[in-house]
């Protein structure tokens, strides 16, 4: 097993702190439960430990109508009752092995290297799976009930988990792993996010843009509060107009809007900020 | 080892357990925290495991370990003061660069942290060499910093927490928004309301289930067997009352309005009417309480599956509940007391609940609300409360 610590990703910026819990989180071999606000880079982690530690990603995204055995393998009766009927394939019909499909979390407890594996919003699932699902990650090890085998994780993958939701996970689940919740970063490390993945972007306009972002995030009644996400596409949606004037921005003269406020309530209110604003 | 921090935690209300205790000692042994810094990231992160409680745990922590690292009270005081100036250099630096018989450009060169001992060992210099002089440090002095920058919330001047000691980022409360106290917020009520949904198989078996179906077939060996389910349907009806009337409920108006928004958002088959302090013989479906009013006896012709939120801060002169003319509304006195009303109301609808607004260590100092309480199961309007009240709604 690597002990290469996590120092951060080409696309990705760390804060100290955060690095330290991942590190921790992998060397107590305990998978890391992340919240905050949707946009804060909570999937973005997973796929920046994946990169800077050179092993496999494997996503695990859950569905509300998830069963946790869909999560760990499938079998693929289908393409048994195909073969049965027809034959013309080289797997061998009555060993069931052969149609046995590895779910996320079995890809990565059979694979040869160890893996990051991201479970992501799992607060869509309900608490059942949750707890289930913990006990596999726990035991690292589930059973195939149609041909009896208990598959051992062959390494242990550094789990991610990330969830959205406002409202607490159940207590055994918590127990279970270790928690950080992704606060949103202020505008000084905005910028340096901004500079991340725009190199080389006009510093008049990555300034403007971030100053009239935080103070849209200042609007009360908005529900959903644009993110990071919500940020990086507008500056490329303002990139793409060569002839706009950044300096237009800190006048209250803010394009797209829509990219930044995706509910309608939110956009009408955002847009009758700022025309307000704008006039004086 | 730091067992007394652990209880101290305890003792502050974060639920913390002792598995997790154990989890950070593992972490302790294996050598991965070798500073304070290190403990107060590690300990938080398998220690408490809600943001909400991050408030309270950085509390704790600049408190447990205060003396460890600031030994006197003094060393505080004259962090806070540096602090101080060091805002007043950020929002003015020439003043301040003055005052000091500075350079500007030298003190520009200086980073934040730099800056503070720079200003400590300048105020230790002042309280040294004239005391309650003119300068510096006396209160409604002349000086041009004079006493304007106390910030117990601290600052956070640019770069990541690494530039800081754990003590100073604990004390920062960066996490304030998060505690439970906060008030109620739309997703949150959303999310306690989401889980009033009520799917249940209804009417014929006409879809096939494609994955029994191909399961039952197989372990037929091939015999084909069609398996058949019922379509989902949300079958839940909710009806809310509020109580709008009277002074009583204003400082409530913006909370309850986030329940009410987002139960019309959420629900197809949202009923809503209004009371004042108390239900008597009529709720009304217009919020002026004057042009429909629904009799509460044709209540029983509902399905008596519908879940009933009611929501009032059930305060009110205990006569106006108890006693059989006790409406302020002329109108409505019939004969029944609202005591009766209520009652008759819980036994029409087997799921209901009592939303209150006012914090439940209150209740007891208020005789209608325990009353009330008796009838209907009454919860917290908080987001505790809240799901509390949604699992009673949905027991059988």
């Amino acid at each position: 097993m690597t002990k290469a610590p996590f120092t951060g990703a080409t696309q990705y910026v760390l804060d100290e702190e955060l690095a330290k819990i991942v590190n921790v989180s992998m060397a107590l071999e305990m998978p890391l439960l992340l919240k905050g606000e949707p946009g804060t880079g909570k999937t973005m982690l997973a796929h920046a430990i994946a990169e800077s530690l050179k092993m496999p990603l494997l996503i695990l995204n859950v569905k509300s109508s998830m069963k946790l055995v869909e999560a760990l393998y499938q079998y693929d009766t289908l393409t048994r009752l195909n073969d049965s009927r027809f034959g013309d394939s080289t797997r061998d019909v009555s060993d069931i092995e052969a149609y046995i499909r590895m779910g996320k979390i079995g890809q990565a407890f059979t694979s040869d290297q160890r893996t990051v594996l991201l479970i992501d919003e799992i607060d869509k699932a309900d608490t059942d799976f949750q707890d289930d699902m913990l006990d596999v990650l726990d035991q690292m090890e589930f059973d195939i009930i149609e041909i009896d085998k208990t598959i051992h994780a062959k390494n242990r993958p550094v789990i991610i988990i990330t969830s959205n939701a406002k409202k607490d996970l159940s207590d055994p689940f918590l127990g279970r792993c270790n928690f950080h919740h992704i606060a949103f970063p202020d505008p000084k490390m905005m910028s340096k996010i901004i500079r991340v993945h725009f190199p080389d972007l006009n510093k008049t306009l990555a300034q403007n843009a971030i100053q009239a972002f935080y103070q849209l995030r200042q609007i009360e009644s908005i529900e959903k509060r644009p993110a990071t996400r919500e940020l990086i596409n507008w500056l490329r949606a303002l990139q793409t107009d060569p002839d706009f004037n950044p300096k237009r921005l800190a006048k209250y003269d803010l394009p797209f809007l829509g990219v930044l406020f995706k509910k309608s309530s939110d956009f009408v209110q955002a847009n009758q900020h700022v025309q307000r604003r704008s006039r004086f | 080892m730091f067992i007394d921090f652990f209880f101290k935690l305890k003792d502050h209300g974060i639920p913390v357990s002792p598995t997790a205790f154990l989890t950070l000692h593992k972490a302790l042994s294996n050598g991965l925290v070798s500073s304070l810094d290190d403990f107060y990231t590690v300990s938080r992160c398998v220690l408490v495991k809600s943001e909400r409680y991050f408030d309270l745990y950085d509390q704790v922590f600049a408190h447990h370990f205060k003396g460890a690292e600031l030994p006197d009270e003094e060393g505080l005081l004259l962090d806070d003061m540096a602090r101080a100036m060091l805002e007043q250099w950020l929002a003015d630096p020439k003043t301040l660069a003055d005052a000091l018989d500075m350079d500007e450009q030298d003190l520009q060169r200086l980073t934040p942290e730099e800056l503070i001992e720079y200003f400590k060992q300048r105020l230790k210099d002042q309280t040294e060499r004239h005391d309650g002089g003119n300068r510096w440090i006396g209160t409604g002095g002349t000086s041009p910093v004079g006493h304007s920058g106390y910030h117990p919330g601290g600052m956070r001047v640019g770069g990541i927490s690494r530039n800081k000691s754990a003590l100073k980022v604990a004390m920062e409360r960066r996490f304030k928004d998060y505690s439970l106290q906060g008030p109620l917020t739309r997703p949150m009520v959303g999310e306690a309301l989401k889980r009033l949904r009520f799917l249940r198989p209804a009417g014929p078996k006409d879809r096939i289930n494609v994955d029994k179906t191909i399961y039952q077939t197989m372990k037929n060996a091939g015999e084909i067997e069609i398996v058949f389910d019922q379509t989902l349907k949300d079958r839940l009806k909710v009806m809310l009352a509020i109580d709008n009337g009277g002074w009583s409920m204003d400082p409530y108006i913006p909370v309850v309005q986030t329940v009410f928004d987002y139960a019309r958002a959420q629900f197809k088959e949202v009923k809503t009417y209004f009371f004042h302090n108390t239900i008597y013989e009529n709720i009304w479906e217009d919020p002026n309480r004057v042009r429909k009013p629904l009799r509460i006896k044709e209540l029983v012709r509902r399905d008596p599956d519908t879940r009933l939120i009611l929501v009032g801060d059930a305060s009110m002169a205990p006569y106006e509940l108890m006693a059989q003319d006790g409406s302020i509304h002329i109108t409505d006195r019939s004969g029944r007391s609202s005591l009766a009303c209520l009652k008759f109301i819980a036994e029409t609808f087997a799921h209901a609940v009592w939303l209150n607004p006012v914090p439940r260590h209150l209740w007891n100092y208020t005789r209608t609300i325990k009353a009330i309480g008796q009838i209907f199961p009454m919860f917290e309007l908080s987001i505790d409360g809240l799901e509390k009240a949604i699992t009673e709604l949905m027991k059988n």
